[in-house]
């Protein structure tokens, strides 16, 4: 098998007397959708923003795609191919929706120091934000400005931002969250249709999805993975039901 | 204040700069007209000073970087053609170059240490900055000092001498602020643009999408520097004087006062600030030397009621905003 | 540079520091707990300066003054929030700091139209004048070392304020999380009240004392309130102790500054070289320092906990 796209060596991250991330490793095979569950406070975001490279870790060592990049800040991994989408809206609220994608865009299609030519012309970069647009169903709300959007199409625009960016490795951070139902499976949709073109880590609580998705999940508790498999092994995981699934319900 | 408009989402607003332009060109054949010649000079440094708050706009209305000392730019332009007068050197082809480059420079220096900071510490670093230049002037004893330096003449170009004729200089500054005008319009549409207007919507996003903030901003912190280091080349043309005060802290508040007051982020804007503020400030100074007593109420109550500023009172009166 | 020099200008310093730190209490607390940058703290320290000549124009006696110029301070203060700054805690930095540079033009103004544009003064207190003889044959000013220890015991009364009691705690709590000391149920409003009228009597009794020894003219605050912001910058926005280490830090590398800082490029530049650029390189000190401590420590010496 290739090596894992992603590679995490004892990681360790506290914030004065509270571990967050406690010595974690874990690997992403290239291609997979791998799901990261665990109870609230387990520190999923935060492993989340040390991966992309908004936390900075203590301890412990990050590889991406063949390269160490525990010392790369977030905007170096991003032009590596590692995308992410954040758990609060982060959108360019008074950009509008199409813009917002074009200039994620941008950022992967050469140089950026360009001071006479007008970006809202580039066709290339229209098209390709268009397109992406288009696989999240946002296409008809292009023109308008996103921070008019509701709280799920948001959700969406992010997904869009992240996809044009044609990244090797898709960080979701709780992409369901205050989502409707249709919407949810709109998602899980898309997500779905990704499948083998890119590698998706996925955190969510939405069990349905995860379990609709996942090539394996890895389950976090006080910021220890306590297992990790197949879906049908964790489902079926008594310790994994204790600590959490049991509380949940069954899915 | 209201938060300024994207790069695309304005589409190409002409109309307010057009109008403006005609009104700036016809004034001085108006002026001579009305046997109001003094109206020239007047509206020539109105003029020089929209081009400093034009420059400040690009970094506050549009990069939400709060710098408050941004007159030391300015000062540093004036400075720059008024030593090389000093030591007869007097082609604009030479000083006013120079003038821009020590803008930058200066600008790219201070810009680099103060764009590591946030909020309230970038404005105060950048006053720092500003008192710097300021403190540095002033004991320049050589060219003056507190007193200033006067410049016996303008500029010339290659040992003519176009800047003699006050109608002459008028319309080489109006070129200037057209064609700094339109370059600040093309960077505010540019990729550049997009990407310091996208800092300032979401920094975090930026990053998140593969930009580094810091090297974009550090780069329109400079284009602004020299932008207003031109303005200073002007300035000290016009006066025919160089001085500290240009560089003062109060200097950089006006100019803040001056984009605020125009409506931030949408660069005629701060043309018309200019233009409001220092045609204010003739006025009011005609009535009574005390006008800054009326006019420190009327700034407080813009803050707290013409949100926008006056870019957004002319959009609600139905006008081209 | 003999010794009795240096230990007159470190005196000097502190004087100048122990100032510092009462204009920057009042502005370290505002901006702490209500996150408001207010560039009219210098002309509060103005006011108190021109209430203090007026006063002792009517009673003929210091100590009356001080009191009722404190207590006029205190009310003017309560008055400019009243009217304006409490309108602007929602707004952002900017609109901020436009609308108290609209109160300083304004207030600048002010006092030339009511006092004139002329300098003014009112003379040291009987009690206080004279010299305590140091070395040499040389005094120190009593009035002077009257300041320092007023300015020391402000703070420690200060200190014990805010460490000690209620409103204190609440000041505390507020400079870290405003909005939960809010939503605890604390007057919020009242808090800010407190907090700036007594900021604005600390500047205002600055100003007072100051009235002796500096001129009392228009714009007087001006060059105050910028050392006050570098004060608080280095010291850390929010905490009173930063402020006071700030403060008597600034105070003494300004004074020592201007006083040697020729001198000390004399020993390897030129004269002619050193007389100008000596004056430049120490009006320029303080921004030095604080541009080089913002670069190891972005939110200063001891920034309030929970910034």
């Amino acid at each position: 098998m290739a090596e894992p796209i992603l590679v995490l060596e004892d990681l360790r991250k506290a914030y004065g007397a509270l571990t967050v991330t406690d010595n974690l490793s874990m690997t992403v095979q290239a291609g997979s959708i791998h799901a990261l569950i665990g109870p609230n406070g387990a520190g999923k975001t935060t492993l989340i923003g040390q991966v992309s490279g908004q936390l900075a870790p203590d301890a412990g060592r990050i590889r991406f795609d063949g390269h160490d990049v525990t010392g790369l800040p977030m905007y170096a991994r991003c032009r590596r191919g590692l995308a992410r989408s954040f758990q609060i809206t982060t959108i360019l609220p008074g950009f509008t929706v199409l813009e917002n994608v074009a200039v994620a865009a941008q950022a992967h299609d050469g140089h950026s120091f360009r001071f006479l030519r007008p970006a809202a012309a580039e066709a290339r970069l229209n098209e390709a934000a268009m397109t992406a647009l288009a696989t999240v169903g946002l296409a008809d709300r292009a023109a308008l400005r996103a921070g008019s959007l509701s709280h799920g199409e948001k959700r969406q625009l992010e997904i869009a931002i992240a996809l044009v960016m044609k990244p090797k490795l898709l960080l979701l951070d709780e992409p369901m969250a205050g989502t409707g139902h249709e919407e949810s499976e709109r998602l899980v949709a898309t997500l779905e249709a990704l499948r083998g073109s890119l590698t998706i880590l996925l955190v969510e609580h939405d069990m349905d999805a995860v379990f609709a998705l996942a090539d394996r999940i890895s389950v976090l508790v006080y910021g220890r993975v306590i297992a990790e498999g197949p879906p049908d092994e964790i489902r079926a995981d008594p310790e994994v039901r204790s600590a959490y699934l049991g509380e949940e319900g069954a899915p | 204040m209201s938060r300024p408009t994207t790069a695309a989402s304005t589409g190409v607003r002409w109309s307010v700069p057009l109008v403006l332009l005609v009104l700036l060109a016809a004034v001085p054949a108006v002026a001579n007209a009305a046997d109001m010649g003094f109206a020239i000079s007047l509206v020539t440094r109105v003029m020089i000073y929209a081009i400093a708050a034009l420059s400040l706009d690009l970094i506050l209305g549009y990069g939400a970087m709060v710098s408050f000392g941004h007159a030391a730019f300015l000062g540093i332009g004036a400075y720059a053609v008024g030593i090389a007068s000093a030591h007869d050197e007097w082609n604009a082809v030479v000083t006013f170059p120079i003038a821009i480059v020590a803008a930058g420079a200066f600008a790219l220096l201070t810009g680099a240490i103060s764009l590591r900071t946030r909020g309230v510490y970038f404005i105060m670093i950048t006053l720092a900055f500003g008192q710097m230049a300021y403190f540095t002037a002033s004991s320049l004893s050589d060219y003056g000092g507190d007193d200033g330096l006067t410049m016996w003449g303008r500029s010339e170009v290659f040992g003519a001498t176009p800047f003699e004729d006050d109608t002459a200089f008028y319309y080489v500054v109006l070129a200037c602020l057209a064609g700094c005008f339109l370059f600040a319009r093309a960077v505010v549409g540019s990729r550049f643009g997009r990407v310091i207007a996208g800092v300032r919507e979401n920094r975090l996003r930026m990053q998140a999408v593969g930009f580094n903030p810091y090297a974009y901003q550090l780069v329109a912190y400079a284009i602004a520097g020299m932008m207003a280091g031109l303005a200073g080349a002007l300035l000290a043309n016009h006066a025919e004087f160089v001085s500290p005060s240009y560089m003062s802290w109060q200097r950089s508040g006006e100019l803040i006062i001056m984009v605020v007051l125009g409506g931030m982020g949408t660069l005629h804007g701060a043309v018309l600030g200019a233009i409001a503020y220092l045609t204010l400030e003739e006025v009011l100074s005609h009535w009574t030397e005390h006008w800054r007593v009326i006019f420190g109420p009327l700034l407080i109550l813009v803050v707290l009621y013409a949100r926008g500023g006056l870019g957004s009172l002319l959009r609600r009166s139905g006008g081209d905003g | 540079m003999t010794a009795t020099l240096v230990a007159v200008q470190v005196l000097n310093g502190l004087q100048l520091g122990v100032l510092l730190f009462l204009v920057a209490a009042g502005l370290t607390l505002v901006f702490g707990v209500m996150d408001f940058i207010n560039l009219a703290h210098g002309v509060q320290y103005m006011l108190g300066a021109y209430l203090a000549v007026t006063f002792y124009s009517l009673t003929g006696n210091f100590f009356a003054a001080l009191v009722l110029a404190l207590l006029a301070a205190l009310a003017f203060g309560l008055v400019l929030e009243f009217l304006v700054f409490r309108h602007l805690y929602d707004r952002d930095h900017l609109d901020q700091v436009l609308a108290t540079f609209g109160v300083i033009l304004f207030l600048n103004e002010g006092v030339r139209i009511v006092w004139g544009a002329a300098p003014l003064s009112y003379p040291i207190p009987e009690l206080l004048q004279g010299t305590i003889p140091m070395m040499e044959g040389f005094g120190y000013p009593i009035y002077r070392v009257a300041m320092i220890v007023a300015g020391l015991a402000t703070a420690v009364l200060l200190w014990a304020i805010v460490t000690r009691t209620r409103v204190g705690m609440l000041v505390r709590a507020g400079a870290t999380n405003p909005r939960m000391v809010s939503a605890l149920g604390v007057d919020i409003r009242r808090l800010f009240m407190i907090v700036f009228g007594f900021g604005a009597m600390l500047a205002g009794f600055a100003g007072i004392m100051a009235g002796p020894i500096l001129s009392v003219e228009p714009g007087m605050g001006d060059s105050v309130l910028i050392l006050a912001f570098v004060v608080i910058v280095i010291g850390g926005i929010g905490s009173i102790r930063g402020a006071f280490v700030s403060a008597l830090l600034i105070g003494l590398v300004d004074t020592l500054g201007r006083s040697f800082m020729t001198d000390i490029f004399k020993a390897f530049l030129a004269p002619a070289a050193a007389n100008q650029v000596g004056p430049a390189i120490a009006s320029m000190l303080i921004y030095l320092l604080m541009a080089g401590v913002l670069f190891f420590r972005p939110s200063g010496l001891f920034p309030a906990a929970g910034r």
